[in-house]
């Protein structure tokens, strides 16, 4: 066995006590509440997104697990354990921050070694331990180091190093890789979905506002609007199926627009267009029509028998003029102003050889499974 | 011109710049003192004939000097202690303990540094003093002729009273060092299960050493020279160097022996300065280890 496997195994071995639970918990100063009645279960060995705007209460709610924060009412539990009433150092968790909070006058392993210090391990117990976690991370290279000496994506490393070390049972990062820059951010978010994959009994709560890495790395996302939840699922059914425009907007990029339903699977936008819907028993009144830019195309729709034809059953086809064009390296975004009312589709598609020009004349094309209706307002 | 020629003409622009600061140091501050070493060596205290350190073994031989130069040192060094003391923990208060007023209180200790020191000592013989609040208080309590505080002009009263007007000294650089530490570095040890005293002696205090030194250094000299806190609490059973240096020169009329003391006051503020500087270097060696 390599020792990368044993490290494993042992930094297994010792992961206890996995799972949050927020049991109807509301943080407030003063009269400003910052988290209200806030009800989430983290299974154990479960990476949860909390993801939301600035001030939508991810990072209180991550503070409450933490110990940082009282609630006013409510529970949280870790393991199964209220720890409500628990002061931070007793809570046995990691926390991985933005700014990193490396010790400045420690070394590398130092740093490391501080919690297994803080947690009275064996002193002979403790070098095996820090060469884990460094080893783990990629940094067992750089134990002599001081923080000032590494890059921000490796001093990040060692940050996560610190607290694996002390092998909690929950992890909390908060906006961890905003920091860096986007290269190394990517190459985190690999590692961080390597850990996962590498510590399986270990349950993160992970605070972002970047939707791309809650959809990365999370088992399920939370999404977050001033002080509550808004909604909760994987990623994969927040994105196909949201349960609000605020949520279809964080979750993916999305084209939202105002309409009122007709029928059993059909919304009227504004100006009498009128579009098939993904069928869902219908509705009364004020709508929302969600459409996923990726899945609308330029031109007419391809017949069943190969050249584009505009009757094709369960499509909807509409014109406009282009009012927007971005080239994005691999694909172009183009964007079309519909008449009478001027609504605006975006649509993301395949490099164009021959781009359409700004007002020139086009037709968009996406299936009615596509377009899907939500309650109304809710935008961001 | 020639790379030596340029080099020439940048050496002499900074010797030029350097020489006139250096001449003005040299008038307003070494002459005078070194006048003060030339006369201390004189035998008839006039700066004439040949040098001579008959007056050192003199002044070396009463037992008021050696009372006064282990007053000087001990007074200096326990301020110097106390303040480092309270000032780290009230600074923290200020710094990391929430509580109302609490950016008053560190505006008043910018206000605290200008008073004068003799105001401090005024405040405690009110307080303190053998007919003071405290002793007032308690003979009213408890019906008795006088008071059990009786202590201001002994070195414990100096000490008390350097002390108090030492430690915001000590104070305003750890404060502007707090302000410096990342709160996320405290949550970061708390979370990986530190208690508050070891956050405090591990991440805090460490950050914290080069402005408890700036502080302690300042102090340590100022008290070594202190002398209107002296003269005003312990004129009467506590002499060090400076008030000795006040009581040969202008009570006594003996010139060369008050030469004496304040070269040997003034050796004595090097040399400690010197040994706190290197205890200092060594202690935080690991700050200054090149990176």
């Amino acid at each position: 066995m390599n020792v990368r496997a044993a490290n494993v195994r042992a930094m297994n071995g010792g992961i206890r006590n996995g799972g949050i639970r927020f049991d109807g918990v509301t943080v407030a100063y003063d009269a400003t509440v910052v988290l209200d009645d806030f009800d989430l279960t983290v299974e154990p060995g479960e990476v949860m997104a909390l993801l939301g705007p600035s001030g939508s209460g991810k990072t209180t709610a991550l503070r409450a697990v933490a110990g940082f924060v009282r609630p006013r009412t409510g529970r949280v539990l870790i393991g199964g354990q209220d720890v409500t009433a628990l002061p931070p150092h007793r809570r046995g968790i990691g926390m991985v921050v933005q700014q990193y909070a490396l010790f400045p006058h420690m070394r590398v392993e130092a740093n490391v070694a501080f919690g297994l210090k803080a947690r009275k391990v064996p002193r002979g117990e403790i070098a095996g331990r820090v060469a884990e976690a460094l080893e783990m991370t990629g940094m067992d290279g750089f134990a002599e180091r001081y923080p000032r000496e590494l890059s921000g994506g490796q001093q990040q490393r060692v940050a996560i190093a610190r607290a694996l070390a002390v092998r909690p049972g929950v992890l909390l990062l908060d906006e961890p890789l905003s920091a860096l820059d986007a290269r190394l951010r990517a190459g985190m978010l690999t590692e961080l979905a390597r850990l996962h994959r590498e510590l399986p009994g270990l349950s993160m709560l992970y605070v972002t506002h970047d939707q791309s890495e809650a959809l990365t790395l999370a088992d399920r996302i939370a999404v977050m609007d001033r002080a509550r939840l808004r909604d909760c699922g994987t990623p994969q059914s927040l994105y196909r199926a949201p349960g609000s425009a605020f949520t279809a907007s964080f979750v993916g990029s999305a084209n939202l627009l105002a309409a009122r339903w007709c029928g059993e699977d059909a919304v009227e936008l504004d100006g009498g267009v009128r579009i098939r819907v993904r069928g869902s028993g219908g509705g009364e009144g004020e709508a929302t029509l969600c459409i996923r830019p990726h899945l609308i195309g330029l031109g007419e729709p391809p017949g069943p028998s190969g050249p584009p034809s505009p009757d094709v059953p369960d499509m909807n086809v509409l014109h406009g003029a282009v009012t927007g064009l971005q080239w994005r390296g691999a694909s172009h975004r183009v964007t079309v102003s519909l008449p009478p009312s001027g609504a605006e589709l975006t649509a993301e598609v395949r490099e164009l050889s021959s781009p359409p020009a700004l007002g020139e004349k086009v037709s968009v094309h996406f299936a009615a499974a596509d377009a899907v209706v939500l309650p109304p307002g809710g935008t961001p | 011109m020639t790379l030596r020629a340029r080099a020439g003409r940048t050496g002499m622009m900074r010797a030029g710049m350097i020489l006139p600061p250096v001449l003005l140091l040299a008038l307003l501050f070494l002459y005078p003192l070194a006048l003060v070493v030339r006369d201390s060596l004189s035998p008839d205290g006039a700066g004439g004939g040949a040098l001579s350190t008959r007056a050192y073994s003199d002044v070396f031989g009463e037992a008021s000097f050696r009372d006064a130069l282990l007053n000087t040192i001990g007074i200096a060094a326990g301020a110097t202690a106390g303040t480092l003391v309270l000032g780290f923990v009230l600074a923290f208060v200020v710094a990391f303990v929430p509580f109302p007023g609490s950016r008053a209180l560190s505006r008043f200790i910018d206000v605290f540094l200008a008073f004068p020191s003799f105001l401090i000592t005024l405040a405690l013989l009110f307080v303190y003093g053998t007919v003071g609040m405290a002793n007032g208080l308690w003979t009213d309590v408890t019906g008795a002729s006088s008071g059990p505080f009786d202590f201001l002009h002994t070195p414990w009263g100096v000490l008390l009273a350097e002390v108090t007007y030492f430690t915001p000294f000590v104070m305003r650089p750890l404060l502007a060092a707090f302000a410096q530490t990342e709160t996320a570095q405290l949550e970061a040890a708390a979370s990986l299960g530190a208690r508050p005293g070891r956050i405090v002696r591990q991440v805090v205090l460490p950050e914290a050493l080069p402005a408890l030194a700036a502080g302690g250094g300042l102090v340590l000299v100022l008290c070594l020279n202190e002398f209107g806190i002296v003269l005003f609490t312990g004129a009467k059973g506590v002499t060090t160097l400076p008030t000795l240096v006040y009581g040969k020169a202008i009570l006594d009329g003996d010139y060369t022996g008050a030469c004496v003391v304040a070269v040997v006051n003034v050796a004595l503020s090097a040399a400690l300065y010197g040994l706190y500087r290197m205890l200092l270097t060594r202690t935080g060696a690991h700050r200054a280890r090149p990176v």
